[in-house]
């Protein structure tokens, strides 16, 4: 009998369950929203950090630079007005800590007070100048001109060769040589890793004896369960060597290390799900291969294989999502320059390598740490692809069957 | 007959060349485990003292133990574990249990799956953004561990969802014939008959939550702090951390390698540590249930 009491506590615990069903979902939704809310704010800065200005004089004729030109301007790459659209005049460079160049200590008087005033009197002056200072420097009357500055552009983003998001005066936020190298080392890593990965999932699940199998399978597990970071470690300290002598290398930190430290990681995951796919494999099928006449060899791969194959892609596919995000392993052994990579020879860096090595350093809500959370959104992205790639196979592989 | 005869030999000769072949390359992996972890214990041993495990670190990391960082570890785990069992298992039985085949399942399914499948220095900047600087935690154990916790929860749900789907439907429809609610069947029958499964799945994700990184980064993880926790709102060190810091940017990288190789193969034992039982409880279980 079913008093009403145990009806209202039969009701109250499955609310309870159904609450904690909806966490994942929650959980989902905030990440994205979070990570989102403070990844778009990038696109509302410009290149030039708040509190800092960069000004012209008001007769010069260019309306705005990339910060990338502001960059070759200020490492004197560029040297004349006319590379980047003005006059032909060639350009003094100028920040606040050259003002003792061109005024005496007197001039600029005992607590500096009239350093403002110098400043808009050199920018009044000089037609080829281009100054990068506190705003804090502008004097009332000012006699240059202040330079608009475009706000950060998602394309400029992606596209843009190069990362530096600490430069002065304009940070350099391009993420292709991070794209790429991410891909690099995940793609070279999963090149490796498939053939052991499923030779050993064929071997499990079709050849070997049952016994060989229980012990494989600890060993499975436990390369999933070393933490990362001790591969990292071990990549550190022996691949990274092992790497820079067989190739003759100057360092062995390169996008190889990486990659081969990342096939370890990576081969848990193909190996599991591609041996399940191989499992699932329907015994009237193979019976009928072996009584055709063929071989164990040739049903492996003229039956179970094709007929697996849409796990064994899924596994790939999901072996590239982990590698992908791969965080401190990668980290301590690609090197991570910021370069855009030309071979697996060379040192790379790859988008959660840089989060982690950056992020640190960021000031909370400057510029530098909304560039890392929109570059983790990047990671999102490729990751959700990834993910929802595999589930599209996954289901249709239900489908078909 | 002849001809047919050579056919054959020769199918089986490639047969076997393939097959010496694929046991070899799984016998490769078995090999990489061995070098990793018998380079790691050959190495990691000398380091490791009484002294070691229970003393403070001195001189910028190359001298003293890591005393701070298994305590902060251990803290770790055990927040996470606290967030991330009950909701998880009780989520994994309402998914399982609960909802019919349809939208919602699918739904929350596809959801568990997206948040197993985001990179943990994801989670990290997650974690960051709300609990450290929105909700003001601050870098703490508490901040850390719901970081850790949510990386944790996809792993403890799949666990739960898998160990209930073992269980044979008669059992839960015999539970029903006798008159039981379905919180009765859940309770008395499904459960403690998944409990074993579900325990296991819980250790092995104990191990994951102890050496991942990339989460208390920016949550939790202290440089150098060589003191004990006092309240959930404290920074600690962590072992992974830790490892990281004294191999790639500790002020004398030649002095702390040991302090390295030691910190390693602590962290790998717990790993193999909670392997091993894992093992074990599955086996003894095993057998138990074959008995009955």
């Amino acid at each position: 009998m079913k008093t009403s009491f145990q009806r209202f506590i039969e009701k109250f615990v499955e609310g309870l369950l159904f609450l904690s069903g909806t966490i994942t979902s929650f959980a989902v939704i905030l990440i994205v929203l979070f990570l989102f809310k403070e990844g778009w704010g990038l696109f509302n800065e410009t290149p030039v950090e708040k509190g800092s200005v960069i000004a012209l004089n008001k007769s010069n004729p260019v309306q705005e630079l990339t910060a990338q030109q502001i960059k070759n301007i200020f490492d004197r790459k560029i040297t004349n007005w006319k590379e980047v659209g003005g006059n032909k005049d060639s350009i003094i460079v100028f920040s606040v800590n050259d003002i003792s160049n061109y005024y005496s200590d007197a001039e600029l008087g005992d607590s500096l007070q009239f350093v403002p005033q110098r400043i808009s009197e050199l920018m009044g002056k000089k037609t080829g100048i281009i100054a990068f200072f506190p705003t804090e420097y502008i004097s009332k009357n000012f006699q240059g001109r202040i330079l608009a500055m475009k706000k950060v552009t998602l394309t400029g983003f992606i596209k843009d060769k190069e990362w530096f998001p600490t430069a002065q005066p304009a940070a350099q936020l391009g993420i292709l040589p991070l794209i790429l190298g991410t891909l690099w080392v995940s793609l070279v890593a999963i090149l490796i890793a498939l053939p052991f990965g499923l030779a050993t999932a064929v071997y499990i699940a079709e050849i070997a004896d049952a016994r060989v199998g229980k012990i494989l399978k600890p060993v499975i597990e436990l390369l999933a369960g070393i933490p990362s970071v001790v591969y990292g470690f071990f990549g550190l300290i022996v691949i990274v060597p092992l790497v820079q002598k067989t190739f003759n290398l100057p360092v062995g930190e390169t996008g190889l290390s990486g990659s081969l430290v990342l096939a370890i990681m990576a081969l848990p995951t193909i190996i599991t799900i591609s041996e399940d796919a191989i499992r699932n494999t329907p015994r009237a099928m193979k019976e009928a291969s072996l009584a055709l006449g063929a071989t164990h060899w040739q049903t492996i791969y003229k039956v179970i294989v094709p007929y697996s194959i849409s796990g064994i892609s899924a596994a790939t596919i999901l072996g590239i999502g982990r590698a992908m995000g791969e965080t401190m392993a990668v980290l301590m052994v690609t090197g991570n320059a910021a370069i855009i990579p030309h071979s697996i020879l060379v040192p790379m860096r790859t988008i959660p390598a840089t989060i982690a090595a950056e992020l640190g350093e960021s000031a909370h809500g400057g510029l530098h740490y909304k560039a890392l959370f929109a570059l983790g959104c990047v990671l999102f992205v490729m990751t959700l692809v990834i993910n929802l790639t595999v589930d599209l196979i996954s289901a249709r592989r239900k489908y078909s069957k | 007959m002849m001809d047919s005869g050579k056919i054959h030999r020769r199918k089986q000769a490639s047969q076997n060349f393939v097959f010496t072949l694929f046991t070899l390359m799984s016998a490769s992996i078995v090999l990489v485990l061995f070098v990793i972890l018998g380079f790691i214990v050959i190495r990691g041993l000398p380091a490791i003292s009484w002294d070691f495990l229970t003393k403070m670190p001195e001189d910028g990391m190359t001298k003293g133990g890591i005393y701070p960082a298994i305590i902060g570890t251990f803290c770790l785990m055990l927040g996470s574990m606290i967030f991330a069992f009950p909701i998880g298992i009780m989520s994994g039985i309402y998914v399982h249990e609960y909802t019919k085949d349809g939208i919602l399942k699918r739904f929350m399914k596809a959801m568990t799956n997206n948040l197993a499948g985001i990179p943990s220095i994801v989670f990290g900047l997650f974690g960051m953004s709300l609990f450290v600087n929105d909700l003001h935690f601050g870098d703490s154990i508490l901040a850390g561990s719901l970081t850790l916790g949510l990386l944790v929860l996809p792993v403890v749900i799949r666990t739960t969802e898998e160990s209930l789907k073992a269980i044979d439907n008669s059992f839960r429809v015999g539970s029903y014939a006798l008159g039981a609610t379905k919180l009765q069947t859940i309770r008395k029958v499904v459960l403690p008959m998944s409990l074993p499964n579900i325990i296991t799945g819980l250790i092995l994700s104990i191990g994951r939550i102890s050496g991942e990184t990339a989460p208390i980064l920016f949550t939790v993880a202290a440089y150098f702090l060589p003191k004990l926790p006092h309240s959930i709102f404290d920074q600690v060190m962590a072992l992974p951390y830790h490892l990281y810091v004294i191999s790639t940017s500790g002020t004398n990288i030649v002095e702390s390698r040991k302090m390295a190789y030691g910190t390693a193969l602590v962290l790998v034992l717990i790993v193999l540590i909670l392997n091993l039982l894992a093992n074990v409880l599955r086996r003894y279980f095993g057998k138990k249930v074959k008995m009955n």
